[in-house]
């Protein structure tokens, strides 16, 4: 693989430290949006073999709904909730920017671990998809709005469906389009129970939700 | 090699005749500074013999003690390492001179002068010993004395705890450094370094112990983070030409005894170069971040020397990297990069200090909001500090930019070549310089901006006068005048240090010169280019006093937006200049800030005030103290002073003895 | 070759002014002005050194030398820069760390000339200088570092202008993602060290709000003549790092070199324009995270190198 499909690949990484820096979550949700997509292509265009029916169907799937759906979903919910940024996060933006650099590094050394089989062409997809699992992740576990969380889950996920699609070749169908139905359910339910969060407690900030224990 | 040691002679002869002559204080601080003139010239005669024409001088003598001999050597890395001792302590001692005139009549000024000379002979001999005692008695004394004149002022509060604080850690380090000498010469009968040479060879399971009690107990004098506790309280509490010698020379004491045991230890591993890159980084970084939010100007300079080792152990990892990876020209350059930071920083770091004594000397205070304007009314402190701090910023063409040029061209050559770890490991050593770099510039920019420019902001600063001394006002610009030319001269210095370079890398002078060859050649081109700005400097110079010769040139007040009643209170105080660095690192810096708001009606008062204590004093080391003292505590209890229970402790140690011998 | 390299300084001399005209321009365009002239930086020069200069009381020689020191700096820092595809007039293997020193000395010195005022608006304008100055280094070096280790050499002609290797129109096929990573970071590193949206805003007259501007805020005459023309070279300078990374287009023919070489630098006076009208200001605190983002790219650009 040439330069410039890795470099659409490092575009992703780029995406990824761009989630991690910015705290408007309008940025936010574009920029995961923006990278469901290019983790849908870039599963079309870097495979070996040539493109099936399934493959494509199920790519154009989760392009549209990563693309389209969700941060159609997401960013109503928040105009709803009228949250416009993730003001104060366990994490400070800078750090998590510097951060966010040392798990991309430690990625690429786990992918240059991996045996040669797992990664036969020997490009970045496989360290770029680790580290936006790990991103996702840090994401859910520093930043305080409910709606971060979230976009924590779909970046998890993106990374996830790119190492399968990867890795393991040919995913049956079907099970691609159920896992994209329950990804979808459970945004469209998050963004419900954010706007009944607001609604009840003026707040989306998940870290006081623990206040409700007794 | 008898040369030093008869200055050696000469400079104790004369502490002690200024220690007899104390009644008559004129006399005594003129013989004891002239002797250490006196004995600073004539130690450098060899070394400078040395360092041009190569070779090795030997002495050998025989000694009384168990495991010591009377050995000395005077090689490439002794003779450099001499030079700078015997530079900045003869230029601080005729600074001496004239600043201890000001305690003339209220306290006695010949054990200053004695224990000064006394300092300097044991870091000679420090640096020249080969032999583990022989080393070990120096090292002491150096402390010893070094104690002694930092509690010059033991009437001034927090000197005797900073002189406390002094003891206790560099004692903690000699032990270190005692562990250190047992393991090397466990093996052979005395603590010969010709002994330790094998020790790489006979036992490399143990190298890497070896390495550790080094970096600690080495690392202790040099003032490593975060081992440096000692280093912000012990110098500015001590005589400002005393700081001056410690931080310029003294730590590197520290240095010099890292790179020789690293030598002794046979190929290193890539670990150690790394870990020494990583050490580096954080002394550098840290040190100058303290240094931001500092307000005492001799405070700052004390962490500024931590953050300067910090980059010569920079440049001693990459140097250590080369060897461990077998790139000559790395090893080479790193190693280069490093001594020449240690003469350089010798050079400005006792500029600065002696700077601040004469700031001191004039104003009687070193806080920093409350100087300012002092550049019209002590010229020429004023622009030697300005010197000072150009080159300790490491702009070119200054001596400062010269070193840190040659540990970035090893560090670039490291990325270039070498596997991860190495890459790594430059790449932090580059963007960390850097940001030393920047965060330096911001430190030296509020030094010198609020102490010498603007109005003064305190009665102190206004009445504040050069003083007339003239051996004060040339120390300072010998060392100037000395930072300008290292800094143009730069091939000149390198080719200099050659023979102390070779020795450090383990390699012999052909190789070394051959592999400094380009980086040479880029200095020279940097030369050019520092050419090239003086003409320009100094042909608009020109074009400006042309230009303004025929037209009006007329004062009036600074700008201050139409406000009735400006006060010189209103500048900029050295705590609002790095305030946004210091909240940019408030994670590291953990400033203290008490805020005392206005609260009435009609409010009258209200202040700010901020306090940095060091983060590693207060979260690590205390805790640690504390903890001891409460265990000792409970072992107190044996002295309880009850007369019949010692004398029933004595009869039960009889009983114990006379049944154990029986058995 | 010092033919051409002669010829591109004293382009760069003489057309520095006009590239703070064409920005000027097309912020204008953007606001439905006509604007000022495209030579008014010259004519505002040429009225500077035809005045008198008046000095604060508080100030010193320190005062009367900043500007020319910054000056001076900027002068050799051009002499060291490749620009349009010819060697630098002087080049030697790590002359890129020479390049950042250089502008940390002209830095240097306009902050201590400007704290020599007393002043609290130059204060406040010198220490959010050295603040972003601080940041900003790291990701310069780092990002000179990376271009340094793809194209294997350590000097700034052999990155930009060299035979073979180097950041040329055909090696992008190459390096692309790496040369616009550092490109971009350069372009960031640019605008802060320049003082333009969304770093500072050369326009503002309010003290509260300079950076740049402010610390300058005493000089007059043909001082204030020497920063002007001082800060149109650093625009100059940096930009030629910038459309190093981002337009290397070097013409086969050494005769068109230079026009070519003009022409880049003025869209790139195109490009800055338009950031300058289309973006808002920073808040000040936000600025260290923007350097810290171009930091970012650069650490991006290194890791992809290494890898």
């Amino acid at each position: 693989m040439n330069a410039w499909t890795d470099a659409i690949v490092v575009l992703v990484a780029l995406t990824n430290l761009a989630l991690l820096g910015s705290s408007r979550l309008s940025v936010c949700i574009r920029v995961v949006a923006i990278q469901g997509i290019f983790f849908g292509l870039a599963a079309v265009l870097l495979r070996a073999e040539p493109l099936t029916m399934d493959l494509g169907l199920v790519a154009l799937a989760s392009v549209v709904m990563k693309g389209i759906v969700f941060p159609a979903l997401l960013l109503r919910t928040a105009r709803n909730v009228n949250i416009r940024r993730e003001v104060e996060p366990f994490v400070g933006f800078t750090t998590s920017l510097f951060i966010g650099l040392g798990l991309l590094g430690i990625a690429l050394w786990i992918g240059s671990q991996l045996p040669s089989a797992a990664n036969p062409t020997g490009s970045l997809v496989i360290p770029l998809a680790l580290f936006t699992v790990m991103v996702g992740l840090f994401t859910i576990a520093s930043r305080k709005k409910a709606i971060s969380q979230v976009l924590g889950y779909l970046t998890m996920e993106n990374g996830i469906f790119a190492f399968g699609v990867t890795v393991v070749g040919g995913i049956p169908v079907l099970v691609e389009l159920g896992v994209l139905m329950d990804v979808f359910v459970a945004v469209f339910v998050m963004c419900i129970a954010t706007w009944h969060i607001s609604r009840e407690f003026d707040h989306i900030d998940v870290d006081q939700l623990n206040a409700l224990k007794g | 090699m008898l040369l030093c040691l008869f200055a050696a002679g000469v400079l104790v002869l004369s502490g002690l005749a200024a220690l007899v002559t104390s009644g008559k204080p004129r006399l005594s601080v003129v013989v004891g500074s002239t002797g250490a003139g006196v004995g600073c010239v004539l130690a450098i005669i060899p070394a400078v013999r040395t360092l041009v024409l190569g070779g090795t001088e030997t002495l050998r003598g025989a000694w009384n003690m168990p495991w010591g001999s009377f050995y000395l050597e005077l090689d490439g890395l002794s003779a450099f390492f001499l030079v700078v001792i015997c530079l900045v302590s003869g230029v601080a001692s005729v600074y001496g001179a004239g600043y201890l005139a000001a305690w003339r009549g209220r306290k006695a000024l010949g054990p200053v002068c004695f224990f000064y000379n006394v300092l300097v002979a044991s870091m000679m001999t420090v640096v020249l010993a080969r032999n583990g005692l022989l080393f070990l008695v120096a090292w002491e004394v150096m402390s010893l004395s070094s104690f002694f004149l930092v509690t010059f002022e033991s009437e001034r509060p927090g000197v005797r705890e900073a002189g406390w604080t002094y003891l206790v850690a560099t004692h903690l380090g000699t032990a270190f450094l005692l562990a250190l000498f047992a393991l090397l010469g466990q093996g052979a009968g005395s603590l010969d370094f010709d002994n330790f040479a094998t020790f790489g060879k006979s036992a490399p399971h143990l190298a890497g112990l070896a390495f550790i009690l080094a970096v600690v107990g080495f690392g202790t004098k040099a003032g490593f983070i975060p081992l440096h506790v000692w280093l912000p309280e012990a110098h500015p509490a001590a005589p400002s030409h005393v700081s001056a010698v410690m931080s310029g020379v003294m730590i590197k004491t520290g240095i010099y005894g890292l790179i020789r045991f690293i030598l002794f230890l046979g190929p290193p591993p890539m670990w150690w170069g790394v870990a020494l890159v990583a050490i580096g980084l954080t002394s550098g970084v840290l040190g100058v971040l303290f240094a931001l939010a500092q307000h005492d100007l001799k405070r700052l300079l004390a962490y500024h020397s931590v953050e300067n080792i910090g980059i010569i152990t920079l440049g001693l990892g990459v140097g250590v990297i080369g060897i461990s990876g077998g790139s000559a020209t790395i090893a080479v350059l790193g190693f280069a990069g490093a001594l020449l930071h240690v003469l350089n920083h010798a050079l400005f770091k006792g500029l600065l200090f002696l700077g601040t004594g004469s700031v001191l000397h004039a104003t009687h205070t070193g806080e920093i909001d409350h100087l300012g304007g002092l550049l019209r009314r002590m010229p020429w402190t004023g622009m030697t500090f300005l010197v000072g701090c150009v080159a300790i910023v490491g702009l070119p063409p200054l001596n400062g930019f010269v070193s840190e040029f040659l540990i970035y061209f090893g560090a670039f050559k490291g990325v270039g070549t070498s596997g991860p770890l190495t890459v790594v490991a430059c790449l932090g050593v580059i963007g960390g310089l850097a940001l030393i770099g920047g965060l330096a510039a911001a430190c030296f920019a509020k030094a010198f901006g609020i102490v010498f420019l603007g109005e003064p902001r305190s009665v102190h600063a206004q009445e504040a006068r050069e003083s007339r001394h003239l051996g004060m006002l040339s120390a300072m610009v010998i060392l100037a005048v000395a930072c300008v030319l290292f800094g143009l001269l730069g091939p000149l210095t390198v080719a200099g240090a050659t023979p102390a370079i070779a020795r450090a890398a383990g390699l012999d002078g052909a190789t070394t010169a051959a592999a400094l060859a380009p980086a040479v050649t880029s200095l020279s081109g940097v030369i050019l280019v520092a050419g090239i700005l003086l003409i320009a400097a100094g042909s608009l110079l020109l074009l400006r006093f042309l230009l303004l010769k025929g037209r009006t040139v007329t004062e009036a007040g600074t700008w201050d937006c139409g406000y009735a009643r400006p006060t010189v209170r209103m500048q900029y105080t050295a705590s609002s200049f790095a305030q946004p660095l210091t909240t940019l690192f408030r994670m590291f810096l953990r400033t203290h800030r008490t805020i005392h708001m206005p609260d009435e009606l009609f409010p009258k008062e209200a202040a700010v005030s901020t306090e940095t204590p060091d983060a590693f004093r207060r979260k690590v080391y205390q805790p640690v103290f504390r903890f001891v003292l409460t265990q000792l505590e409970r072992v107190r209890q044996i002295q309880h002073g009850h007369l019949q229970l010692y004398v029933l402790y004595i009869a039960v140690a009889l009983l114990i003895l006379l049944l154990w011998k029986m058995r | 070759m010092a033919v051409e390299s002669l010829i591109s300084v004293v382009l760069a001399l003489v057309l520095a002014p006009l590239f703070l005209g064409v920005i000027n321009r097309v912020k204008a365009i953007f606001a439905g002005r006509t604007g000022q002239p495209l030579l008014q930086t010259y004519y505002d020069l040429a009225k500077l050194l035809r005045k008198g200069a008046v000095y604060s009381r508080t100030t010193t020689w320190v005062f009367r030398a900043g500007p020319t020191v910054a000056l001076a700096a900027t002068l050799a820092a051009l002499v060291v820069m490749p620009l349009g595809g010819t060697p630098a007039l002087v080049s030697f293997p790590g002359d890129l760390v020479l390049f950042a020193y250089l502008l940390g000395l002209g830095r240097f010195f306009t902050v201590v000339a400007a704290l020599d005022t007393g002043s609290s608006f130059e204060g406040m304008g010198a220490s959010r200088e050295v603040q972003f100055a601080a940041v900003a280094e790291p990701a310069l070096l780092l990002g000179l570092a990376a271009l340094a280790v793809r194209t294997h050499s350590l000097s700034l002609s052999g990155i930009f202008a060299g035979p073979a290797g180097s950041v040329t129109l055909q090696a992008w096929i190459q390096m692309g993602p790496i040369v616009l990573l550092v490109g971009g970071a350069f372009l960031i590193v640019f605008l802060a060290e320049n003082a333009r949206i969304p770093v500072d805003d050369p326009n503002t007259h309010l003290e509260l709000t300079m950076i740049h501007e402010v610390m300058v805020l005493d000089h007059s005459g043909p001082d204030f003549a020497f920063i002007q023309y001082g800060g149109a070279l650093k625009h100059w300078v940096l930009g030629a790092l910038v459309v190093g990374c981002l337009l290397p287009v070097h013409p086969a023919s050494a005769l068109w070199a230079p026009a070519v070489s003009v022409a880049e630098m003025l869209t790139l006076a195109v490009v800055v324009g338009i950031i300058e009208s289309v973006m808002a200001r920073l808040r000040l605190v936000s600025v260290p995270h923007l350097l810290a983002g171009a930091l970012t790219l650069s650490v991006v650009a290194l890791v992809l190198v290494i890898y």
